[in-house]
């Protein structure tokens, strides 16, 4: 009985909905739970990003956009939930925001044809797009940051870092595990000693990590976190007084939500990045103008200027630049589903057209193609200044070593195709 | 005036002692069976299979399996996560080294092989009791998602540690992977879960049931009586780990399709489990149901109600269903300590009487 009245008050709210032309972006946000430091920033920075859009340019190509938000607590389950309660809505593309999200939407994107965008996170070896039809990890992903940090390292120490002992924090799931092997490689490679140390889910408990570390005394740490976890590590490794400049994360571990906590212990914390910090951009003050002035700020609009904010702005640019691409290259405005993973297929971003949208030096140029979904790889090295309380770029962006990941990306791609009998595109 | 027993009679041994004595609620059984099986296979779209009726009916398994553990033999495990997850990586491994098998065998395997592990870590139970049993199953959960998480072989060594369920047909239909249709994904849960209800209701009452209940009401007087405490507490520990691996498998196999056992199977799904027996009913094979439906569906409908239907902001949404789910337990359990069943079972006994109560 309890049952049946809970199914009939149920679809009397499922069938009450708009049906206008819009175009929607569903956005997996986590507002709360242990990973809300992480999942604020970058929900408020996407809303207020189409919130622009819409109130500048009214909309793109003439159709408004809307930001659908589904608080997902970064939790699978209710992961499901939004992806099945969004798709029905003409979702064009979903940007889950987590590597084990990914892993699950992966099949069910492709076998309903929506497209998936990992911007910097995901399966890595998405980036061929001759097996991955709908998922695209543009410009960047977790096997070209390691290469970057190393390459980082590498320039820091005169070109060789043999010897060195290099140590993996990582959060123990397959977003923390995707970078090991080829940071496996690297060190075989280049010679250096390297060990990776596992942080279970959420991460707020690492004493025993930053204990082995001690011990073990590493010349460079590197850290693959997220939410929590970037704070509570980045506090452990001062408290035992590890140097700061040879502590890197990964670009999903270097916000202000992060360093914080950790005062002016944590001067000098190193982050890889996708884009550039700071608030020196002109679509800040469109920004201004169109959204805050009006009263339109997403959320409590404390995380404006964030790095997680500008890679928000960062990744509803990409999305913005492919829904006009694909309103190009299809000649409609109201694009559907298909639509969009042509218009993702076709996506060039150059300097001109960062420029124009107030981005001018904000990241690097990429061109995305039927082959290739993975970008440029670049990324940057950014450093945290205590006493201003910013992140200041410390190196332009690197680039990483693609003549070994490119034939790992191959041969990951291509056992994956075998496995699911998936016939080679392009 | 809902239950008309006049000329209800019961003229056998039989008659008297089914499941559904009376005749009303016999036909109410048939009814949703009727229901279930035939018209909602009908209408289902992936929405509501993939965020409502699996989730319900593969919750439903695992605290039916748990309610024999805790609520029958009185036997407490927060182990629950860590043998959903045995079910899940068994029907995995079973799927790609057997893959010309029914995956609908290797889900029941799966439940055998989660029954094995559940009597090893059951072993404990014939020498401690209440909080330090609870404890000791604490330390097989952890030890299970450690396991799986530090063990390459259980996850072929897939360089993400996850693992992904192929794709599977049965009779020419496809049960698992992205491809499966929402009707057949729910009409494989349903008949588990309606064998496991039958299956279980029908031990619970026999020699078997007896000998747990025994065991929970007073295992010293159960001894003295001639229950064997070694044979009653492992067949507990076999048969509720053999239904929680089936929802593990099914939870993993048919629902979700990747897994991370981290995160998927942690200690917070123990609980959750163990709070659906205790929301719903200790020692009732309804509660179960009632309990997985009371944390399953409800945040579901709130969140359906608070965000889709008042359009207010998610995360307001989100704390506030905290709030509201926390409130009801908190309610549930002053008003009726025994569960939603209870409750259930007392309106009956009122309704049976309307409108003339002594």
């Amino acid at each position: 009985m309890f049952k049946k009245t809970i199914l009939a008050a149920l679809s009397s709210i499922m069938f009450a909905g708009p049906a206008l032309a819009e175009l929607v972006v569903p956005w997996f946000a986590y507002r709360t739970g242990a990973y809300a430091p992480s999942g604020i920033p970058l929900v408020d920075g996407i809303n207020d990003y189409f919130t622009m859009v819409n109130e500048r340019d009214g909309g793109i190509g003439g159709v408004p956009v809307r930001v659908l938000e589904c608080e997902t607590g970064y939790n699978t389950e209710k992961s499901v939930e939004c992806y099945e309660s969004t798709k029905a809505e003409g979702s064009l593309v979903y940007q889950p925001m987590s590597t084990g999200v990914t892993y699950q939407l992966i099949p069910k994107a492709t076998a309903d044809g929506i497209a998936l965008h990992t911007l910097g996170y995901g399966r890595t070896s998405a980036a061929n797009g001759r097996v991955f039809s709908n998922v695209f990890n543009y410009p960047a992903n977790y096997w070209t940051a390691a290469s970057v940090a190393v390459n980082h390292l590498l320039a820091e120490n005169g070109g060789s870092i043999s010897g060195k002992k290099v140590t993996l924090v990582y959060h123990n799931s397959a977003y923390g595990k995707e970078p090991i092997r080829v940071l496996e490689m690297l060190a075989d490679k280049h010679g250096f000693e390297f060990n990776a140390i596992p942080v279970d889910h959420p991460g707020q408990e690492q004493k025993s990590q930053w204990l082995q570390i001690r011990r073990e005394k590493p010349d460079y740490v590197l850290m693959w976190g997220w939410g929590v976890m970037n704070s509570v590590a980045i506090n452990e490794a001062a408290n035992i007084r590890f140097p700061m400049e040879n502590f890197i994360g990964v670009w999903w571990s270097g916000s202000e939500n992060d360093v914080l906590p950790a005062g002016m212990r944590a001067d000098g914390y190193k982050a890889l990045a996708l884009n550039a910090p700071g608030t020196d951009y002109g679509i800040y003050d469109e920004l201004k103008a169109n959204v805050w002035d009006k009263g339109l700020t997403a959320g409590a609009g404390d995380q404006i200027g964030s790095v997680l904010y500008n890679r928000a702005l960062y990744m509803a640019f990409l999305t913005h630049m492919a829904i006009e691409k694909a309103q190009e290259v299809t000649g409609v405005a109201d694009i559907s589903q298909a639509d969009m993973i042509k218009g993702m297929e076709a996506l060039e971003i150059t300097d001109a057209m960062m420029a124009e949208n107030g981005l001018a030096g904000f990241a690097p140029s990429f061109k995305v193609t039927c082959e290739d979904h993975g970008g440029s790889g670049l990324g940057a090295v950014q450093q945290w200044d205590a006493s201003a309380k910013t992140w200041n770029l410390i190196t332009d962006f690197i680039e990483p070593d693609m003549g070994m990941i490119a034939p790992l990306i191959k041969e990951d791609s291509e056992a994956f195709a075998k496995e699911n009998n998936i016939a080679m595109r392009c | 005036m809902l239950y008309r027993e006049a000329g209800d009679f019961s003229t056998t041994y039989r008659e008297d002692n089914q499941t559904f004595p009376i005749r009303f609620d016999r036909y109410r059984y048939y009814a949703v069976m009727l229901i279930a099986f035939l018209v909602i296979p009908f209408f289902v779209n992936d929405y509501w299979v993939n965020a409502i009726f699996l989730p319900f009916l593969i919750y439903s398994i695992a605290a039916l399996g748990l309610n024999i553990l805790t609520g029958y033999c009185g036997q407490v495990s927060l182990g629950t996560g860590g043998f959903m997850a045995v079910g899940a990586y068994a029907v995995y491994k079973l799927m790609t080294a057997f893959p010309d098998i029914s995956v609908l065998i290797h889900i029941v395997l799966a439940g055998g092989v989660t029954a094995l592990v559940g009597i090893l870590f059951g072993l404990p139970s014939l020498r401690i009791k209440g909080f330090y049993l609870a404890v000791a199953t604490l330390a097989a959960q952890f030890f299970l998602v450690w396991v799986f998480n530090r063990i390459p072989w259980f996850y072929n060594y897939s360089a993400s540690g996850q693992i992904n369920a192929p794709e599977r047909t049965f009779l020419g239909f496809t049960v698992t992977g992205a491809e499966t249709k929402a009707w057949v994904a729910y009409l494989v849960c349903l008949v588990f879960v309606t064998i496991s209800a039958i299956v279980a209701r029908n031990m619970t009452r026999g020699a078997l049931g007896r000998s747990w209940m025994a065991i929970r009401d007073m295992d010293i007087a159960a001894e003295i009586i001639g229950v064997n405490p070694l044979k009653a507490k492992l067949s507990a520990f076999a048969i509720s780990s053999f239904f929680v691996g089936i929802s593990g498998a099914l939870y993993f196999s048919v629902y979700l399709g990747a897994v991370e056992v981290g995160e998927v199977f942690g200690i917070n799904k123990s609980f959750l489990v163990l709070f659906m027996i205790i929301i719903g009913g200790l020692g009732s094979v309804f509660g179960s149901f009632i309990g997985a439906a009371f944390l399953v569906l409800l945040p579901v409908l709130l969140k359906n109600v608070l965000v889709g239907y008042f359009g207010w902001q998610t995360d307001v949404a989100a704390h506030l269903e905290f709030m509201i789910i926390g409130g009801l337990i908190v309610w549930f359990l002053i008003v009726e300590p025994h569960g939603l069943a209870q409750l259930w079972r007392l309106g009956k006994e009122k309704l049976r009487m309307w409108p003339f109560p002594y």
